[in-house]
């Protein structure tokens, strides 16, 4: 492997695990996700194209895998009743790392859609574009993804959206004092 | 005229004050900041853990084979 190319994947691995977390919320089926992108992607690292964005490459085959897991374990739900929830429940509790805070719990509640679009383009750095082309749909939808999920997790945390009405404009105030510095 | 800032081309129903599920939410820019520093701050402590061994391992091990497939 070029010294360039191994260089390029680790870099890309600490925001490929962030990424992976938010999706699965467990660091332990981050950590297995991440590992089988690197395997997919060094068996195809023939089909990057050098020169263009190495992280979205693997953010986009880590999107597509997870995907696919998704569906599969949902449909093993399907077949073969009691199976799939005996083994959720003998997987170890999430590390205490992740800190189960009520954002992440409201983040979990969000349809993968929606989530994927609001972690790509709110947290991961991807520009709208790129966030469409590693989800495979078009930007508008990617835009529309991102504005329902702040939505809905402004609902969820029940944080009142409009300003004109809230419940209690002295606690709104200290809430997000600290973002108008 | 309204005295309602100006706020592109709205229908009537969403620039009521009244309370409706349906309707869609504007979020204020103080609540967007606020749910975008928290998903920025629970993502950046993953990131600021690094690369773990098991990633630079992986890495070696997948190399060291795929030198061997080479002829």
């Amino acid at each position: 492997m070029d010294e360039s190319v191994r260089q390029a994947i680790l870099t890309a691995v600490p925001s490929l695990r962030a990424f992976a977390i938010s999706l699965c919320g467990s660091v332990d089926r981050a950590d297995d996700l991440v590992q089988e992108t690197l395997v997919r992607a060094l068996a195809n690292i023939d089909s990057f194209q050098p020169g263009t964005n190495m992280a979205a490459w693997l953010f986009t085959i880590l999107r597509n895998h997870f995907r696919s897991e998704y569906r599969k374990r949902r449909r093993e739900v399907e077949d073969t009743d009691g199976h799939y929830a005996e083994s959720l429940k003998s997987q170890p509790e999430q590390h205490g790392r992740v800190e189960f805070s009520e954002f992440r719990t409201a983040l979990s509640k969000l349809p993968t859609d929606q989530r994927e679009a609001l972690i790509l383009v709110g947290a991961s750095g991807f520009s709208y574009e790129e966030a469409a082309h590693i989800c495979g749909c078009a930007v508008g939808t990617i835009k529309s993804r991102v504005n329902r999920a702040r939505t809905r997790l402004a609902e969820l945390m029940a944080i009142d959206g409009a300003e004109d009405f809230g419940p209690d404009q002295a606690t709104r105030a200290v809430l997000v004092g600290n973002d108008r510095n | 005229m309204s005295d309602e800032k100006p706020t592109g081309r709205q229908k009537p129903m969403e620039a009521t004050t009244t309370r409706n599920k349906k309707a869609p939410v504007k979020l204020s820019r103080d609540i967007q900041a606020r749910l975008g520093q928290q998903l920025r701050s629970m993502y950046d402590d993953v990131v600021e853990q690094g690369v773990p061994d098991r990633f630079t391992d992986l890495l070696n091990r997948l190399d060291e084979n795929g030198k061997k497939g080479k002829p």
